[in-house]
């Protein structure tokens, strides 16, 4: 009571005449603006300069810590590069190693990377304000400054902004981009490289237009339910889609369906009994289908690649007529398969479709009996699949595919906050946003045409790497800076060998002249490595050579003639020009060379560590074994191996030697003597 | 100013927090059952890049005085360091196991998890775990080991890598054996890597990879060698106090 009537006489007094008031009020502005100045000299950095100082001074370095420490203001300028960087100021010690055992932020030096950091600046890897000069904000998001500092486990997407390349060093943001491509999100939206080239999508969606050829409405259906349900490796994501509209884009799908241009030749006879099975099951081993189609174990495990879709529950979808074509194939229903024409005859087509045909799963189709469609149903189908963009990946009759059907996401790294919903619970950082997005995309709103995908954690992590690298700056960077990655060629072998490539589809699986897949090794020089026997040999009875690799050659039955057309062109075509292949004459190795070869091989190279020479006693199992280096290598190629492997075929495991000529020609002399094959396998685990 | 606006800022977080608080909280599980002691069951020792996930979650799980599985215990993590638990607290299944995928802190190093349960007298029994943040350099050489040298240095195989490490007559070491690696100083570690074993009169079967990678390509092996061994490393020479 008595307090409040001396604050309001006290009141009273100051403002109660105007001149008075104006006074008082001057003097609060005064001393008002008084305070600005001031708290630029209280600002944070000072304080933190004082106890950089401090903590340097115990130290036995600490004399040169401090002659190299610069107080003030610092700063890291590129204007080239759009790089203002005070973030020196607080962060005294970067480049100062022998603080290694600091452990208090900002004093920690920067660990060691590949680029100067001084010659890059802080934001372009970290992000934040470069130029501000508080923690708060240099660091955390407010309402002038948006930018952020962008939380470590993304960081590899700074990499991104100027790195097109698949990089040893980050393998999330190698991962996320792969997968971009792999679970076809850039079929819907454009990504354009900081190059300007648009992703594109690896997926391989499969046309729809004779989709009623190869399977019934009730797997469709069943499929748009859930696909994971029938693959789980499958990369379709679940549209969500409630019943009636299954019905109807099943109906419209199947309606839309034309015939393919399908065999005459009749459908092989399909033996049921166990043994045919079984043989059924040895015959898929043997043709090394499981290199690319996985399988599930009784174990539940899937087991073989993912280059193919997983077989699971073939037996459920496939009907037996189009099977049988595909078996005898591919090429007839699709076109653009990576899939090679197996030269199979009617008897082991046979075999495998009762085996594939076995494959079923009755709760995965459930009880699902649709009647006949009706002309609306089917016009409803229609407008669903342009709705949902199903045209964006599969090719459907009299359906385009819609350009811009999705936000394009080139800036995506660099989309301003303020632009952004956030759905409730997510984190108001651009990061939980992406994710958030990719992990749920209905829940920014039910009305969103985005799909559900069933991704693994690391997955949607790896995504969100690789779209944060679409960043503006990425965009403007000098092209200097920027690294390509390496593109595919456009190489296709020439006349019918070439033909004869294209029918097996060599190039899903090997590398040449800079086309190809990375599934086995590039043969890009192979008419150098090898002789011609042993090729013809190989191509017609491939056996396991590089226990290293999981994946295995396939056995595709080829006739005598075309293993000779292949082999010609491979021997005359594929030759590096860094070596003559017959430049060294093996048949001038004498035995003293071999024994020294023989002695080096075990003692001063210790090969045997990787290689089997001798079946008995070697064990290494990283490298092929070299039992027939003689029927299979030619003496100048090993010659050339020893000196440098990397320069032949990048990439391979061998060390790179650089013997010496005498070591590299007396090791060549041992191996190409090896010329029996082994009368055993060797023991392996 | 930087003093006054705390007045005012403080007491108007405070309560904005005690209106937002109250839904957000997510409600402590009642514990249906007490044990006496919490044990690792999997996922310690793990190697992840810095603020990353770890690649399989930490699994505990609590026992009663006797040794045997309690469902329905409860179960908290914590650590130091930036490290985020999903979820952070809960209740152990019917196995009696309690399973949160772990998120490291943003700075490289070792870190330590504790995870804990109360018995009903609400005395803590606890466990700790280890699990190891590696920034640029270290996953480089993480990269680099599972192409060139985890077939001969892990004696695990997978079924994507059979290990070659029983096939060798000289035993190549894990890199996580603190025992045998802290003992080489870093210009050993590069000689060995970069000549051979041969370089230090070992055995010629590790090979040497001085012309196939390069200088900061074996820096990198190094320094990953350095962060997974376990004891682990510490540099020799000088020693500072930390403060
Ligand atoms: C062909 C098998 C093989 C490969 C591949 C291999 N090493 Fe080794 N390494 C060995 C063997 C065997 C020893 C033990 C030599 C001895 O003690 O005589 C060894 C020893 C070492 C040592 C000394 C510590 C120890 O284990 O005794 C280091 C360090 C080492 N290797 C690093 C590497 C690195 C890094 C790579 C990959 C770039 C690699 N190694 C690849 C076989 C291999
Ligand atoms: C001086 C000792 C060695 C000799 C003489 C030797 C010789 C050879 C030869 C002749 C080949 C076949 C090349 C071809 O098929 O084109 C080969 C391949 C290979 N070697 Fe060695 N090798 C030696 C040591 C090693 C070691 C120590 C390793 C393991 C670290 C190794 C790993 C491999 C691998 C993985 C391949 C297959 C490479 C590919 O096809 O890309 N070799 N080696």
């Amino acid at each position: 009571m008595k307090i409040s009537g001396k604050m309001a006489s006290f009141f009273n007094f100051l403002l109660g005449d105007s001149a008075r008031a104006f006074g008082a009020l001057s003097v609060a502005l005064v001393a008002l603006l008084a305070v600005v100045p001031a708290a630029d000299f209280l600002r944070d950095w000072r304080g933190y300069q004082k106890r950089y100082l401090r903590l340097v001074r115990g130290r036995s370095d600490a004399t040169s810590l401090t002659r190299r420490f610069q107080p003030g203001l610092q700063q890291i300028w590129m204007p080239e590069l759009g790089v203002v960087d005070r973030c020196p100021t607080c962060h005294s010690a970067l480049r100062e190693a022998s603080l290694g055992d600091v452990k208090d932020q900002p004093f920690r030096p920067h660990p060691p990377i590949p680029h100067s950091v001084t010659g890059f600046g802080c934001v372009m890897c970290h992000r934040g304000q470069g130029a501000a000069t508080t923690v708060e904000e240099a660091h955390r998001s407010t309402k002038s400054w948006e930018d952020p500092i962008l939380p470590a486990r993304y960081l590899e997407s700074s990499c991104g902004q100027c790195h097109m390349e698949r990089l040893t060093g980050t393998p999330l943001l190698n991962q996320g981009r792969q997968t971009l491509a792999r679970y076809g999100c850039v079929r819907c939206h454009v990504i354009k490289s900081p190059d300007g080239v648009a992703m594109t999508g690896t997926d391989d969606p499969p046309s729809l237009a004779h989709i009623g050829a190869k399977t019934t409405r009730e797997w469709i259906a069943a499929w748009l339910k859930n696909p994971q349900a029938y693959a789980s490796s499958a990369t379709m994501p679940n549209f969500q889609l409630p019943d009636d509209d299954i019905r109807d884009l099943s109906a419209f799908l199947i309606a839309q369906s034309t015939p393919y241009l399908a065999s005459r030749e009749a459908a092989p006879k399909v033996p049921t009994d166990d043994r045919a099975l079984k043989n059924g099951a040895s015959l898929f081993g043997e043709s090394f289908c499981s290199s690319c189609h996985a399988i599930q174990n009784a174990a539940g495990m899937l087991v073989g690649g993912n280059l193919g879709p997983e077989l699971t529950r073939i037996g459920s979808k496939a009907k037996p007529e189009w099977l049988a074509d595909w078996l005898r194939d591919p090429r007839v229903y699709d076109p653009d398969t990576q899939m090679p024409h197996y030269r199979l005859d009617a008897q082991q087509r046979g075999l495998l479709m009762a085996f594939l045909g076995n494959k079923t799963d009755p709760d995965f189709l459930g009880n699902r009996h649709f009647d006949p469609p009706t002309s609306v149903q089917i016009d409803h189908g229609r407008a669903l699949v342009n709705e949902r963009g199903c045209a964006a990946c599969h090719e459907i009759n009299g359906v385009k595919k819609a350009d811009n059907f999705a936000p394009e996401l080139t800036l995506v790294g660099s989309r301003p906050l303020a632009k952004i919903l956030f759905a409730p619970g997510v984190a108001h950082t651009l990061p939980d946003y992406i994710a958030a997005k990719i992990r749920q995309p209905r829940s920014f709103s039910t009305s969103l045409k985005m799909p559900q995908y069933t991704l693994a954690p690391e997955q949607v992590e790896a995504l969100v790497t690789a779209l944060l690298a679409q960043t503006e700056r990425a965009q403007k960077m000098p092209t200097a800076l920027r690294i390509p990655p390496r593109r595919a060629s456009d190489y296709h072998a020439a006349g019918q060998a070439g033909r004869l490539m294209e029918d097996l589809r060599c190039f899903s699986c090997h590398t040449i002249n800079g086309r190809g897949g990375d599934m086995a090794p590039d043969l890009t020089w192979e008419g150098t490595a090898v002789t011609r026997p042993w090729l013809v040999n190989f191509l017609k009875n491939p056996n396991t050579l590089r226990p290293a690799l999981i994946r295995r050659m396939p056995k595709f039955n080829l006739t005598d003639a075309e293993a000779d057309t292949l082999a010609d062109y491979i021997m005359t075509v594929y030759q590096t020009p860094a070596f003559d292949r017959d430049s060294i004459d093996s048949s001038r190795f004498t035995r003293a060379d071999a024994e020294h070869g023989k002695e080096l091989f075990y003692g001063k190279y210790a090969c045997q560590s990787c290689h089997i020479v001798d079946p008995d006693k070697d064990k290494g199992y990283i490298g092929p074994t070299l039992t027939q280096t003689g029927a299979r290598l030619n003496a100048a190629w090993v010659f050339h191996w020893l000196k440098n492997a990397e320069s032949l075929r990048p990439g391979t495991l061998e060390p790179v030697w650089k013997s010496s000529d005498e070591d590299a020609r007396a090791l060549s002399a041992f191996l190409v003597a090896q010329k029996i094959a082994p009368q055993t396998e060797p023991a392996k685990k | 100013m930087n003093r006054t606006w705390w007045a005012w800022v403080i007491p108007m977080m405070a309560g904005v927090g005690a209106c937002a608080r109250h839904p957000a909280t997510p409600l402590e599980p009642q514990p249906k059952a007490f044990g006496a002691e919490v044990i690792l069951v999997s996922g310690d020792k793990q190697v992840a890049g810095v603020g990353a996930q770890l690649d399989q979650p930490v699994v505990v799980q609590v026992n009663d005085s006797k040794g045997s599985a309690v469902a329905g215990a409860p179960v908290r993590f914590a650590a130091a360091g930036g490290v985020a638990f999903q979820p952070d607290r809960g209740l152990t299944g019917s196995d009696g196991q309690f399973t949160t995928n772990v998120s490291l802190g943003g700075m490289a190093g070792p870190y330590q998890i504790v995870a804990a349960t109360t018995d009903s007298s609400g005395k803590r029994a606890e466990v700790r775990i280890e699990e190891i943040a590696v920034g640029y350099q270290e996953r480089l050489g993480q990269q680099l080991n599972a192409i060139h040298c985890i077939r001969c240095h892990d004696p695990e195989s997978t079924p994507e890598r059979v290990s070659n490490h029983d096939n060798l007559s000289a035993q190549a070491h894990a890199f996580t054996e603190g025992a045998v690696l802290n003992a080489i100083s870093d210009a050993n570690l590069i000689a060995i890597i970069s000549h051979g074993g041969a370089a230090l009169n070992k055995s010629p079967e590790m090979p040497p990879y001085g012309n196939r990678l390069t200088k900061s390509e074996i820096d990198a092996l190094v320094a990953y060698i350095r962060a997974v061994s376990d004891p682990p490393y510490r540099p020799q020479g000088v020693f500072y106090a930390t403060n």
